[in-house]
This record gives structure tokens, C-alpha cells and sequence, in this order.
């Protein structure tokens, strides 16, 4: 018990660990709900660890880490792999010299998402292994398990973690037997890392052969195992479903599959024939279910219903049960809501007040959809405020377009709403278009990361500082505003009001730090006016 | 993962033991499964906790469950199964009570006296103190998770806390 190496560990952290064991040269990421914790624990544990502005930035960063021959670790939540498809896609077509380690932490149930997207589904879509631990001691073993599998095969893996993994602590003995990660050096390979037509032909055929290889390789490797019990009963199943079914079923004969692309489909098929009845538990889209009948083998999976949010104990009974009745919610929680003191709040009601049609991002400040504010109209993904808000302006009647505004918080802005902001002033609308930067300082919702618009890295140390005003200016918007938002004050409604009037291009910047973290704030400033 | 630990798993099954914590966010909610998870393990259960963050952040509902046992799988308490119900705000009763088995002992607040507690920030604390009255962990591995689990200043007020929460007769509700 006393034993140093055994740790309750979350997911996150187990991840963290085994990367820093591993020797893990770079980690890179953007912060996003169930992932962020896996960076701060790497750089707190003594790892290289940077937050991009965005996730396709990120993956560029840890592919080019990859292709000096160091071991890289790129961490997301679901949707961010979106953002990070265009290389991922051809990273898989590449491939690396050292180990490429992409952390997808998907949603399901939605805890802290727009959406709850099966991102299994990209592991067979861009042609990626991929591994599903389904506690933090699988967390630990396959992040190791995976850097082997990028050396050997030279390709990136997909870790595939969900919110119930990434936030469940759990009990993790560490080991000490990695093998010590390669010095990182550069040695040109044009044909298997420039892309044009010409090299990326064969570097597709080459992908389908790793896959290949590895999928025969998973067909007898210990990393799906057989838990042997009753014949009567089979489940297949991976991740956190792995669980709850030991716990529903105990008597059960399980396959665990822990490689989940390429499927060990020769293996699942002879534990299916081996059991009458062989049933595959997993949450989500019916990716392992629709895979396993696609090669012919008899499965049951689960009705439609058990598509939608999380599963547990409970909705695995009524699975293996063929119960269909509608299930009975929980009596709701308080929701979250703004902080009585945010800055926001004045933000909010002033566009409320002028009724303002109100393209809205992902952050805190989504919360001003919800009472007693009800002032956002849309929410899609990160960014998309300025794009939604300008397709609205485009080809709504004027006396509607001239109240349109984009929100967008300052951490938001930076991953990619400069996009946008290139968009307004390359494609303005007939009436202009404002936009509004909420800058508190911080990557607020996530629980406070730095971003480049702090100045500070990701460990709070200063870095150079990219500046807002500067960034909007430098695109072309020749009215730009920074106020103070606080209650008492009436400098933020004027600004607003101006450029409402004004029907040009308007940024206004509501400047104004988290009040969560003024503490923080002061000390980290402290620590910058220290001579250098 | 093999053949003797399914083998175990039916025994124990019976044996693990369920606690919901429930607050608002700010409470300590997960600092309190925090604790009592690493008492448990200390004390050589296997053990499993859960907790969402995320937009529970900004003042919303906060759950954290702990289970613990010779083995345990799901790290999630089924609802209807808790042994123990913590919760920190009397408002979050309700919403939790389901999780509760019949038998099941809730724990809130009134179950210690506030104005006793060293200060309202250790309510937690107090709280746990009620629960460990009801669990097989040896007293000390509780103060030193709490002696590690917080900085080494809050010690004292945290034991007094603790300790003024384990005397109470916890109310078992239900």
C-alpha cells in the first residue's frame, strides 16, 4: 500500500505521467473540456507543453516535433479535431520518424460540448490506430502502448479518451521500463513528407499497408483480452462501456477491446461464435457494432435510445434487457450561470436592451443565452460568431442587419476568429458589421489557460503578446474601440451605440480581466517586472 | 484484467460501497471526493471516483462519486444505489435524493453545528468527519489525507472541523 508508484491518478493525469515517462519531447493542444488537464499536468510534472491558438495549429506543431524524430503528444477535445482534420488527414498519408500521440477526449452526454460526436469514427475516416483505455491505469499503459505503435509503424495514433476516462481517478501503478526516446535530428525524406499528387499516391498505398500489418498484428496481440465466462453470454466492448457491462454482467464472457483500429475482426468473430448470444456494449454511434456485421458476424447492438448521452450501469442492465420504456431524467441541478461580478453581465443586458440580433462563440459568455439575459442567437463552434453574424447581415432586411452583432470572447478570437475577422473586412456587408471582443484575459471556461493574447505561456511564464487592438487594426478595421465594461459605467453602451449608428466596420473591445482570477493576475505581472 | 478477478468480482460486487457528494460549484464538492478518495485507497480499498466539471464551473450543480471496494468497475454510482449521500447546500437535496438506496444514510449540513466549525469554508471538512464516522478507515489515515490533500496552514482548522463533524450522530434520512 505503501508503494510509491501507486497513485490515484484521473485519466488526464495518468496521461500526463506516461508521456513524461516516456520522454515525451512535446506536448501541444488547445485547452478544451475533458482534455485541458493533460498539458498542465505535463508541464507541472516538469514537460515542454504549449497551448496553440488553435488545434490545427497544435497538430502542425507536435507533426513537425514528429517528423525530427521526437516523440510528440497533440491534446483536444472532441471537437477540436475538427479543426485539426486538414492535417491530420494527410499526417496519416506522411507518417513520422518518432511518435505522433493525438489525444481525442470526446463528450458524450455532452457535459461541457456543443455536440456529442463519436470521434472513433476519424480514426477510421483519416486511417489512424487507435487505443481506448477505459480507466487512468489504461490511460497510462496505452499512452506508452501508443508511442510504441507510432515508432514501429512510423504513423500517428489516435488515444481515444471520453469525459467518464479523462475525469475518473482511478488507482495506476507506474513503471519505469520505457524505452529512453530517440534525440531528435532531421533527415530529409522529400517523397514521404511533401504531399504533391506524385509522392501522396503511393504514401496512401503505404498507409493501407501499415494498417494492414497492424491489424494482423492486433489479431493476436494481448491487447484485447478475453475475460472467460458463462457461454451463454458474450459482450463486446471497449472504453468506459468495458464497466459498467463487468458490472451489469459479471457472469458474463467479455471481449475487451482495447485497439479498436484496425478491429482484430478474426477474433472478435470466433468470441461470437464461441457464446449464444454476443452483445457489444459501446457509447455513442454504433461504430464497433456496424463494423463487426459489416464482416459478417452475428452481433446484437443496442436500440437507437442508447445512441444519445452517456451510458452507466444502469442503461447497460436495460440494454442487455431489451428494455425499451422510456427512461425516467433525473430531477434537475442548478445551471451554471454568469458570476454575479462578470464584466459580461453589462455587456449583455446593453444588447439586450437594443434588442441586437446576436451571433454568439463558445466560452463563459454563452451563458448570457440563459436567464435572466437570453441575448445570444446562435452558438455553432469556435469562431463562428463572425461568420454567422455576417451571413445574417448579408441578407437580412436593413432594419434587421443594422442590428446584428458578433460576440466572441479574446481566447475564442485567437483560435479562429481572426479568420473571421479577415472575412468582415474582405467581404463587409452593405450596413457594416460590429464585433465585439470580450477580453477577460483568459481562457476563462476551461478553467483559466493562458493564450497568445495574454502574453503569458501555458506554464505563466511572459512570452511576446499578441495584441488585440493591433490584430484588428492590421486587417483593416479602421474603427476600433477598447472600453472598459463595469457597471456604473456607460462607456462600453456608447461605443456600442456608435458603431451601431455608424453602419462601417466596428471591433470593440471589452476589456476587462476574469474576476476569477485577479490573484493569479497580479502575481504572474509581479513576476514579469522582475529584472530580467 | 484475468480469469481470478472475475472470479472475485460476484463477492466483491456486494462490497463496494457508494458516496454521492452533491453542492453547488465553489463548495469543495470535488475537494471533498478528493479526500475521501484518497483516504480509501490509503486505507487499501480499490477505489473510483468521478466528477464532471466543465460549465459546472460557474456556480451550477456539482456531483462526485466515490466507490470503493475490493474491486470496482464502473466508476460511476448508479442512481437508487448510494450508501452515503453528502450534500453541502440544502438546496441540492432534491436533486439528488434518487441516488440514495432505501437504507441509504444522508449527511447535510444541519448535522453539524456552524457555528461550532472553525470557519463556513470547512463545512466540507465537517461533512466528511460525519461520513468517516460510518466508514472503515482508521482516523489517522483521515488526518494525514487531510494534512497532504490541503495546504499544511489549513491543517488545524480542518482537523477541528473534521473532528467536530465525526462526534455528530449523523441523521439518517429516508
Amino acid at each position: 500500500m505503501k508503494d510509491q508508484n501507486r497513485q490515484l491518478l484521473s485519466g488526464d493525469e495518468a496521461i500526463a505521467l506516461a508521456a513524461r515517462h516516456a520522454g515525451v519531447a512535446l506536448g501541444t493542444g488547445y485547452p478544451g473540456t475533458p482534455s485541458t488537464e493533460i498539458l498542465e499536468v505535463f508541464s507541472k510534472l516538469g514537460g515542454v507543453a504549449q497551448w496553440s491558438p488553435n488545434e490545427k495549429v497544435a497538430m502542425e506543431v507536435a507533426i513537425g516535433a514528429a517528423f525530427a524524430g521526437a516523440r510528440a503528444l497533440c491534446t483536444m477535445k472532441h471537437v477540436g479535431l475538427n479543426v485539426a482534420a486538414d492535417p491530420l488527414f494527410t499526417a496519416s498519408y506522411t507518417g513520422v520518424t518518432g511518435a505522433l500521440v493525438i489525444v481525442s477526449a470526446d463528450d458524450p452526454g455532452m457535459a461541457s460540448s456543443q455536440n456529442e460526436q463519436d470521434n472513433r469514427r476519424y480514426a477510421v475516416a483519416a486511417g489512424l490506430p487507435m487505443l481506448e483505455p477505459s480507466d487512468s491505469q489504461e490511460a497510462y499503459d496505452f499512452t506508452l502502448q501508443a508511442i510504441e505503435i507510432s515508432e514501429r509503424w512510423q504513423i500517428p495514433v489516435l488515444l481515444r479518451v471520453t469525459t467518464r476516462v479523462c475525469h475518473s481517478y482511478t488507482v495506476v501503478q507506474s513503471r519505469s521500463d520505457s524505452t529512453p526516446a530517440p534525440e531528435a535530428s532531421f533527415a530529409r525524406d522529400i517523397r514521404s513528407r511533401v504531399m504533391i499528387p506524385a509522392y501522396a499516391r503511393p504514401a496512401h498505398r503505404r498507409l493501407r499497408k501499415k494498417l494492414a500489418e497492424i491489424q494482423a498484428w492486433n489479431e493476436t496481440s494481448k491487447l484485447n483480452p478475453v475475460i472467460a465466462g458463462s457461454p451463454m453470454l458474450g459482450i463486446v466492448a471497449s472504453g468506459i462501456s468495458v464497466m459498467h457491462a463487468r458490472e451489469v454482467a459479471p457472469e458474463a464472457s467479455l471481449l475487451k477491446l482495447s485497439l479498436t483500429h484496425p478491429l482484430p475482426l478474426k477474433q472478435i468473430e470466433q468470441f461470437a461464435k464461441s457464446v449464444q448470444r454476443c452483445v457489444v456494449i459501446e457509447e455513442g454511434d454504433p461504430y464497433l457494432v456496424d463494423a463487426i456485421r459489416a464482416a459478417g458476424v452475428r452481433v446484437e447492438g443496442k436500440a437507437e435510445m442508447y445512441r444519445f448521452g452517456e451510458l452507466d450501469v444502469a442503461r447497460v442492465k436495460r440494454i442487455l434487457n431489451y428494455d425499451l420504456t422510456a427512461e425516467t431524467s433525473p430531477p434537475p441541478g442548478k445551471p451554471p450561470q454568469l458570476c454575479d461580478g462578470c464584466q459580461y453581465r453589462v455587456v449583455f443586458e446593453a444588447l439586450r436592451k437594443r434588442d441586437c440580433i446576436v451571433a454568439g462563440d463558445i466560452g463563459c459568455y454563452t451563458l448570457g443565452v440563459l436567464q435572466p439575459f437570453e441575448a445570444i442567437d446562435s452558438c455553432v463552434c469556435m469562431g463562428a460568431s463572425l461568420g454567422v453574424g455576417l451571413g445574417l447581415r448579408h441578407v437580412l432586411p436593413p432594419d434587421q442587419a443594422r442590428r446584428v452583432v458578433s460576440v466572441i470572447g479574446d481566447s475564442t478570437f485567437m483560435h479562429t476568429g481572426i479568420n473571421g475577422l479577415v472575412e468582415m473586412v474582405y467581404n463587409p456587408p452593405a450596413t457594416g458589421h460590429v464585433l465585439i471582443i470580450l477580453d477577460n484575459s483568459t481562457t476563462a471556461m476551461t478553467g483559466h489557460q493562458e493564450h497568445p493574447g495574454t502574453g503569458r505561456k501555458l506554464n505563466h511564464e511572459p512570452t511576446n503578446k499578441v495584441t488585440l487592438e493591433s490584430v484588428a487594426r492590421g486587417i483593416g478595421v479602421e474603427r476600433v474601440f477598447v472600453v472598459e465594461p463595469r457597471l456604473g459605467s456607460v462607456e462600453f453602451e456608447r461605443a456600442l451605440d456608435e458603431s451601431l449608428a455608424s453602419g462601417e466596420l466596428s471591433v470593440i473591445i471589452a476589456r476587462r480581466p476574469c474576476i476569477l482570477i485577479a490573484k493569479e493576475l497580479k502575481r504572474y505581472e509581479q513576476q514579469c517586472e522582475c529584472p530580467k | 484484467m484475468n480469469n481470478s478477478a472475475n472470479a472475485l468480482s460476484k463477492e466483491s460486487m456486494s462490497k463496494v460501497t457508494n458516496v454521492v457528494v452533491a453542492g453547488l460549484g465553489g463548495q469543495g464538492v470535488l475537494k471533498g471526493t478528493d479526500i475521501l478518495a484518497e483516504a480509501v485507497v490509503r486505507a487499501g480499498f480499490d477505489v473510483k471516483k468521478s466528477e464532471i466539471k466543465g460549465m459546472s464551473q460557474r456556480g451550477g450543480s456539482v456531483t462526485g462519486d466515490v466507490r470503493f471496494g475490493k474491486q470496482v468497475f464502473s466508476p460511476m454510482v448508479t442512481s437508487g444505489e448510494a450508501d452515503f449521500l453528502l450534500v453541502f447546500e440544502p438546496s441540492q437535496v432534491e436533486p439528488n435524493r434518487h441516488f440514495l438506496r432505501p437504507e441509504g444514510v444522508m449527511i447535510t449540513p444541519d448535522v453539524v453545528d456552524a457555528e461550532r466549525l472553525p470557519s463556513k469554508k470547512t463545512l466540507n471538512v465537517a461533512l466528511l468527519g460525519a461520513l468517516s464516522a460510518h466508514l472503515p478507515v482508521p482516523e489517522s489515515l483521515w488526518l494525514e489525507t487531510l494534512k497532504s490533500g490541503f495546504d499544511e496552514s489549513f491543517f488545524e482548522a480542518n482537523k477541528q472541523a473534521f473532528q467536530i463533524g465525526r462526534a455528530t450522530q449523523s441523521n439518517s434520512v429516508r
